[in-house]
């Protein structure tokens, strides 16, 4: 993933602060946030996550004239041969999961802000799980800079991909 | 108010119910937030049918973002410099999620003062869902 824009706007941030049930008026009032510590409507803790948002490559965005592969007249609306590696339906689609997440902040991001991100490939390894079969985990690194080239944050995410669906 | 040192010790713990009875809508809406249209997370035909889970659950995002809440509360909004952790399980609709924060420890970087906090989001039934840390600069 690479994201040249990601504007951090207020209204974005007001959306992502309701979603996640967080009701701190520093999110949504630019007056109160303007008199607190931060000065400004600052980004919630997970926020970059949502430079998805602005990657043009996101693959789990839907976009027209691509396909999808969530339900439509099918279950899934993507055409594709049975995997007999992989099991189930939908080849690879539904068995990428997020297994760990780690930010690093060298200073809160606020609203007004236009950061960047470069991702980076971290480190792979295998694990036999008890609950999802054989687990493939990638880690990738992404560095969030700001207009002029200040490091923000840092995310580290690990992701797993599943032999078949986790039983709980 | 944002904790201060003062008021903190190592072994404290603070807890706070994140969501009761967690709704498909909230998905949705985090969805929308967020970017992640991943239809594991929104889309129940998909989820049951194509990926053979019982039915659509939370983007683990969804219950970190929701911890960190938590943390903010007592810490304050800008103060952190660090938060991460594991997603051990899903989250499903219908959920209720409950956050602890310990203290582990406060100690000085430099001239600045910094708590350093363990946090575990549980179910209603006590399984962990997520497990992970903070760190956050605190005034004395």
């Amino acid at each position: 993933m690479a994201v040249d824009r990601f504007p951090v706007e207020a209204g974005h941030i007001l959306m992502f602060a309701r979603s996640i049930g967080d009701p701190n008026p520093i999110y949504a009032d630019a007056e109160f946030a303007g008199n607190s510590e931060v000065g400004a409507i600052p980004a919630p803790p997970t926020f970059v996550q949502a430079s998805a948002q602005f990657d043009d490559e996101y693959p789990l965005r839907p976009r027209i004239g691509r396909s999808w592969f969530g339900s439509g007249r099918e279950p899934t609306g993507v055409k594709r041969e049975p995997d007999a590696n992989r099991g189930g339906g939908g080849g690879g689609m539904g068995r990428g999961l997020h297994a760990e997440q780690h930010y690093t902040y060298h200073r809160t991001p606020v609203a007004g802000d236009v950061l960047s991100a470069t991702t980076f490939e971290g480190e792979r390894w295998e694990k036999e799980g008890k609950r999802a079969g054989k687990l493939v985990f990638s880690e990738t690194i992404t560095e969030y800079r700001d207009a002029n080239g200040e490091l923000v944050v840092t995310a580290r995410s690990v992701g797993v991909r599943t032999e078949k669906a986790v039983e709980r | 108010m944002p904790l201060r040192k003062s008021e903190l010790e190592p072994g404290q713990t603070f807890s706070a119910v994140l969501v009761e009875d967690l709704k498909r809508t909230q998905l949705v809406q985090y969805a929308g937030a967020s970017g992640d249209y991943n239809p594991l997370h929104t889309d129940e035909i998909f989820a049951t049918q194509v990926a053979g889970y019982p039915s659509v659950f939370a983007h683990g995002m969804l219950t970190m973002g929701m911890t960190g809440r938590l943390v903010t509360d007592l810490v304050g909004v800008g103060r952190l410099r660090s938060f991460g952790g594991r997603f051990t399980s899903q989250v499903f609709p219908g959920d209720d999620l409950t956050a602890t924060a310990s203290v582990d420890e406060i100690r000085h970087d430099n001239a600045v003062t910094i708590v350093a906090l363990s946090l575990r989001t549980a179910n209603q039934d006590g399984r962990e869902v997520f497990t992970g840390y903070a760190t956050a600069r605190i005034d004395l």
